[in-house]
């Protein structure tokens, strides 16, 4: 069971003070200005900012000469079709699966694990790696937990991993690392970015040094951002102006959790359980180091390891010709946007997605269409 | 199990009814649109029936209307924080009459299927909490039907109620105005995040309660406040206040924009709410309406609303504008944004 504290709101109401939000808004656009051309354009990497963004509306206050795009920070979104698979084959072999709930819709080859559970899989949704080990302990069927995430969430599914879970309980990670994956935008021919605004609870574990080779490297400013609105205002206050002063640096605008070295407990779990991996990130590339993966000491734990998880029986369903329309790399890269895809809004839904970004709350076609991008309200 | 799975093929599961067609929201509305009210709507009926898709039906009696509705429920659990299954059935019902302007019923009918197996002493919980519930409403049940299935052909309790009442001066979801108000009776979201956080094993400093009640004594102070005051009223229950107002608006014809900030939301289930990932706009609610009323009588509305013991919380939340209608924003107080309707169950979200 989780036992959770919850304190009052009026600490969570410092960060959301809308005047203190308008003077932002106002420095912000003075700096756009000053930059003297537009549009500036920056990128976020994570799914919890653009969730944000637009839950508290600021796309609509935010200057139209900054271009904020939403990259790969979305990990249901990056999830590949074949990771999709193995779980589903899992669920039809009658494995438990236990997942976020957020993965359910993603469109695998040629289902997601709705539709098995609408044919009669068993699924179970969590809110923690915890959950899932409980889960295994209240019964004797084999419990698989389809495991997704960043580091954020990986931390969590490694210190289950070495808390001794039961002999029925194993991880299919589908877990990613965020810092290859920066790589991968700021290299790609054509990239429009000229500064990063770094996920704050990532950072939180990782440290903000982390991406000082990164700036050095491509002289790319990034600022690590917190997700009240004032924390993602204010940073992009602070990333603007580093674009403006040609000063590419880390800014830690996120003091209040994030240090530069980080959480080195949770660090050391992450990296005895887990080792990286190249993989394809849906719709993105091949990112060397991108996928996390349980070192060969957990393969008791490992899923991929337990079972005989064969995905070719999916694949005599031949992937719908619309998934090949789909333009989500080019969304999740910066190149495009939802309104630049012929299936947006029309064939992709969210009822029925054809592309991981329509699935997820946190993936870019899902959130302009449900909130309209750029709305003028 | 494999084996079926198989066999089955998974027939494209388009062809299948899903849990997104019971979530209240649109998938539930198309599927009822496209096949269940298909071949009834286009019956003449004198007064409002299913092809008004309204919280129930009116028909015209001589100068009065009568009100049925008519609602089947099942919930899991069956006795959850703040209420069970028998005071849902109730008060749901209850509610759906007086969104109608009906806010004295003449009697519920209880059709009742119980799964063998069943313990008596639950079932006797539930009939006890049914009572209860129903002198709290002014209301009694004049007839009935008891059923019992195999085990393992439902789950548990299913209890449908019908209800019938008579007004003269029946209130639609369609009547909104532009100019209109909305009042929103009270906090939203402490019904669904209740159920979830009891379903999930979620423990909370502060136990979170359901507001399952019936509210038609509430109402009929609203009502009596200003004669015609009220345009139209709804009870934002499965798909929460967001798939409510979007019925309403895209009815009425009308854009309605709400002011985040003078929402009421119970500070826990907020807290509760973000930490799930979930919008309280999408959560379930069963014991709060949304009103739209005319400007010049909202703040005596709103008095009468604040006068009863279950309208305390009552706030204006929003107002009705002619342009750009059918279309549902959100001022959050720092931006704005459209505010979209749930799409099937709420999936509390990974990070």
């Amino acid at each position: 069971m989780l036992e959770t504290a919850l304190t009052g709101t009026a600490s969570e109401l410092k960060f959301r003070d809308p005047e203190k939000a308008q003077a932002l808004s106002r420095a912000l656009e003075g700096i756009c200005r000053e930059v003297g051309r537009e549009p500036v354009s920056v990128m976020h990497v994570c799914g919890s900012h653009e969730q944000a963004i637009a839950k508290f509306g600021l796309r609509a206050v935010l200057p139209r000469s900054l271009n904020v795009i939403m990259g790969p920070g979305c990990p249901v979104c990056v999830t590949d079709l074949p990771e999709v698979d193995e779980a589903v084959v899992l669920a039809q072999d009658g494995v438990r699966i236990a997942t976020y709930g957020d993965m359910l819709k993603v469109p695998g080859t040629s289902r997601s694990l709705a539709d098995a559970q609408t044919a009669g899989a068993r699924l179970d949704v969590v809110y923690s790696a915890t959950q899932a080990v409980e889960l295994a302990r209240d019964t004797t069927d084999e419990v698989v937990f389809f495991a997704s995430g960043f580091e954020t969430t990986a931390v969590a599914t490694a210190a289950v991993v070495l808390a001794d879970p039961p002999p029925n309980f194993s991880v299919l990670s589908a877990h990613k690392y965020i810092p290859p994956v920066m790589e991968i935008v700021a290299e790609m021919p054509g990239t429009k970015v000229e500064g990063f605004l770094a996920a704050g609870h990532a950072a939180t574990i990782t440290g903000s040094a982390i991406f000082e080779r990164f700036v050095e490297r491509h002289k790319i400013p990034v600022v690590v951002a917190g997700f009240e609105p004032l924390d993602i205002l204010a940073a992009l206050v602070k990333l603007v102006e580093l674009v403006r002063d040609e000063t590419p640096r880390v800014v830690n605008m996120f003091p209040r959790c994030v240090t530069p070295e980080g959480n080195r407990n949770a660090q050391e779990q992450l990296w005895r359980v887990f080792r990286t991996v190249g993989g394809q990130w849906r719709g993105i590339a091949h990112v060397p180091n991108g996928n996390l993966r349980l070192r060969d000491e957990f393969a008791h734990v490992d899923a991929r390891k337990k079972f005989q998880i064969d995905v070719r029986r999916l694949w005599n369903h031949a992937p719908s010709t619309l998934t090949q329309l789909c333009i989500c790399g080019d969304i999740m890269a910066g190149i495009a946007s939802p309104s630049g895809c012929s299936l947006f809004g029309k064939e992709c839904v969210p009822d029925t997605p054809v592309g991981a970004c329509m699935v997820s709350s946190e993936g870019t076609c899902r959130i302009w269409h449900q909130y309209g991008g750029h709305p003028d309200l | 199990m494999s084996a079926t799975l198989k066999a089955g093929a998974m027939a494209g599961t388009g062809d299948l009814v899903t849990m997104k067609h019971g979530a209240g929201g649109r998938a539930m509305r198309r599927l009822i649109e496209e096949t269940l009210a298909a071949g009834f709507v286009d019956t003449p009926v004198d007064g409002f029936g299913l092809a008004a898709m309204d919280d129930g039906a009116a028909l015209r009696v001589g100068d009065q209307w009568l009100v049925v509705t008519t609602d089947s429920h099942v919930v899991h659990p069956i006795v959850f924080p703040g209420g069970d299954i028998g005071r849902l059935a109730i008060a749901g019902t209850v509610n759906d009459l007086a969104m109608m302007g009906a806010t004295e019923p003449l009697g519920l009918t209880s059709a009742i299927i119980v799964e063998e197996g069943f313990r008596r002493a639950d079932l006797e919980r539930v009939q006890r909490s049914m009572q209860d519930t129903c002198r709290e409403a002014g209301v009694t049940i004049v007839t009935g039907d008891t059923k019992v299935m195999g085990r393992g052909e439902l789950d548990g309790l299913v209890i449908n109620t019908t209800g019938v009442a008579m007004t003269t001066s029946l209130v639609r979801d369609a009547g909104l105005r532009p100019g209109d108000r909305i009042i929103l009776t009270g906090t939203i979201g402490d019904h669904g995040i209740a159920l979830m956080a009891k379903r999930h094993g979620l423990a909370f400093e502060v136990e979170l309660t359901s507001d399952v009640a019936p509210i038609n004594g509430l109402i009929r102070n609203a009502l009596a406040a200003v004669p015609g005051g009220i345009t139209a009223m709804k009870d934002p229950t499965r798909g929460g206040v967001a798939s409510a107002l979007h019925e309403m608006a895209e009815k009425s014809g009308v854009c309605i924009v709400i002011e985040e900030p003078q929402v009421p939301v119970n500070p826990v289930v907020r807290a509760a709410a973000e930490m799930l990932g979930l919008d309280p706009f999408h959560i379930a609610n069963e014991g709060k309406a949304l009103l739209g009323v005319r400007p010049e009588a909202a703040a005596a509305v709103l008095a009468a609303l604040r006068a009863h013991p279950q309208g305390g919380a009552a706030a204006i939340v929003g107002t009705c504008l002619a342009d750009h209608p059918g279309r549902l924003v959100l001022d959050t107080g720092i931006g704005r944004r459209l505010m979209t309707e749930s799409e099937g169950e709420p999936l509390p979200r990974i990070c």
